[in-house]
């Protein structure tokens, strides 16, 4: 019979291998028969209380327990919300205005946090609910209704007008994905993941999904780790970890400081990569380090379920040339169309448009931005069929491979987020003592730059702003101006600010 | 110091660096910090910290990291 259920995943493996680890921090780990009872039991919990078919908050530091809170969540028939503590509390806010949820998981770290927040539903806390009876009658009563086109999570990404959107991805786009990208990178039993993305977005897929597809085993790096390389280095080889699905920022971290001069990380095979461009030089480090390793590249936007396209590096790249995007997993099409909604000829640049069961269900409670960019596909006059617009500009090379361009907007890759300037801008423009306010992306440095016309001193704007804006869409550099240089159109000019920075970092 | 004193207070306005020697245990600088840290010292002091020196104890305060730099800047 064919899979219609996420979870199905979880209940083939627990029973064939119920001891094993499945997810660990490192120190405190979990079995798959505890993945599989605490899930039930939070599912149970759930369907008591009364929730169903509703966004369901999951507020936990970052560790293993969070993965059976998520999957109780799909077992109560919910759909879970991840959000973390690094999240500033203006995002949260925003956040919850959007889901209006009823109710939360915390843990015992994020509870008195949990308390201040703005919401009057009921908080769970996860080592309670997770010992709980199970209640076998009530899960299958809503198993028995559930569709695969049912929601499973919302996660939320960067808004151009400072409000996040909530991707909202149902169990057929996972399992699609799942599929398709384990055949690609050849997961199995043997597959030993490091998990470097926070779970608050779909980058975890990755790592959450094949585990309890094939009984493989997930390490969650503690973050902390990421700033020192020969230590996380290290931790792979004392978990003899195999396979890593990590943003470029991370990877280069470790090549760019001669970490493997010192120490070389013994039993990586699978190396995946995306989100941003690998610097060719970096590349060629981790190569020379693992020369029998097989690295990818990968790319997808987050409306499109995780990742949508691929590409196995095999050849060398020049130093100025970018690793291709590839080319779409099974039962995925890229469309490339032009300014008049026509295929761009081949070696023309247009815009990547997606096809497929890939496609997320849209942004939560928002019609209108989901209708922006979940169309009508315009080469199809004969019945309705969507495709996401994805933004970005590629192109097809000459062996075929897709190639990422740049932007078509002011949306950036920073740090492996997606950022869109123009939430900064309104953040930055909301504060007194701000009259305008531009922000500029330096692809050379990888640095955001925030120009500022106003009487707030450049420190306290910093301060402020680490309450507003996640950590990674903190400006690096905050420049106090005059006046804001303008286009003849009166409009904010990006070019001269570019230039305005280009040249000050020269004189230094 | 007062070249390096700059570049932490550009990413970290609110914290005194004069006093503080708890920036990595208290979670002040975090990964995105410390990449910072690196590449404006190697662009203002002209010295690459080596994988082995990037450890907690260099970065928990203005001064450690002062010292290691002046140690690599001798080497």
């Amino acid at each position: 019979m064919q899979q219609m259920n996420v979870l199905e995943y979880l209940e083939r493996t627990a029973p064939r291998v119920p001891q094993k680890l499945a997810f660990s921090d490192g120190t405190e780990g979990l079995t798959f028969a505890e993945v599989f009872d605490q899930s039930r039991a939070v599912g149970s919990r759930l369907a008591k209380d009364g929730y169903y078919n509703e966004p369901v908050v999951v507020f936990m530091r970052k560790h293993p327990k969070c993965v059976p809170a998520f999957f109780g969540c799909v077992y109560g028939g919910c759909y879970y919300v991840p959000i973390d503590e690094e999240m500033p509390r203006f995002r949260i806010e925003l956040i919850f205005q959007n889901l209006k949820p009823r109710v939360m998981i915390c843990d015992d770290d994020t509870v008195e946090m949990a308390k201040t927040f703005d919401f009057d539903g009921q908080i769970l806390i996860y080592d309670q609910v997770a010992q709980e009876p199970i209640e076998e009658a009530m899960l299958a009563f809503i198993r028995a209704r559930q569709l695969d086109t049912d929601p499973i999570y919302i996660v939320f990404t960067s808004g151009s007008t400072g409000v996040p959107k909530g991707v909202v991805a149902c169990h057929r786009s996972v399992i699609d994905y799942i599929e398709n990208l384990s055949e690609t990178l050849g997961f199995g039993e043997h597959t030993v993941f490091a998990n470097q993305a926070p779970l608050y977005f779909d980058a975890c897929l990755k790592e959450l999904y094949p585990t309890i597809k094939f009984g493989a085993t997930t390490y969650i790096v503690p973050h902390s780790l990421f700033m020192f390389p020969i230590k996380l280095v290290e931790y792979l080889n004392e978990h003899k970890v195999n396979t890593v699905c990590w943003v470029v920022s991370a990877l280069t971290m470790i090549s760019s400081f001669k970490t493997f001069e010192k120490v070389k990380p013994q039993y990586l095979d699978t190396i995946a990569f995306g989100s941003e461009v690998f610097p060719i030089k970096q590349f060629r480090l981790w190569r020379q380090a693992l020369p029998e390793a097989r690295f990818t590249n990968l790319y997808g936007p987050t409306e499109c379920t995780g990742m949508s396209c691929f590409y196995h590096v095999d050849r060398d790249f020049e130093l100025d040339e970018a690793i291709p995007v590839g080319r779409p997993f099974r039962n995925t099409q890229i469309l490339l169309l032009d300014g008049e909604n026509k295929l761009a000829e081949d070696g023309a640049v247009g815009e990547i448009c997606i096809r497929g069961t890939c496609l997320t269900l849209g942004y939560y409670h928002n019609f209108e931005k989901t209708n922006e960019v979940f169309v009508q596909n315009p080469l199809n006059d004969r019945y309705p069929e969507l495709i996401y617009r994805t933004g970005d500009l590629g192109k097809w090379n000459e062996r075929g491979e897709l190639v990422f361009v740049s932007r078509k907007d002011y949306q950036i890759k920073h740090m492996g987020h997606r950022i869109e300037l123009g939430e900064i801008e309104v953040n930055v423009n909301m504060l007194d003592g701000i009259q305008t306010s531009c922000c500029i992306y330096h692809k050379e440095t990888d640095k955001i730059v925030l120009y500022y016309v106003g009487d707030m001193e450049m420190k306290t704007l910093v301060t402020v702003l680490r309450e507003k804006l996640p950590r990674y869409m903190i400006p690096n550099k905050v420049i106090r101006l005059e006046t804001m240089p303008l286009t003849a159109n009166g409009k904010l000019d990006r070019v001269a600010l570019k230039n305005m920075y280009e040249s000050e970092k020269k004189e230094k | 110091m007062e070249e390096l004193i700059e570049i932490l207070e550009d990413l970290h306005p609110e914290v005194d660096f004069d006093t503080c020697d708890t920036l990595v245990d208290d979670k002040i600088l975090d990964s995105f910090d410390i990449i910072t840290i690196i590449s404006e010292i190697n662009e203002t002091f002209d010295v690459v910290i080596p994988a082995e020196e990037i450890i907690p104890d260099n970065f928990n305060s203005a001064k450690a990291l002062y010292a290691l730099v002046t140690r690599l800047e001798e080497e």
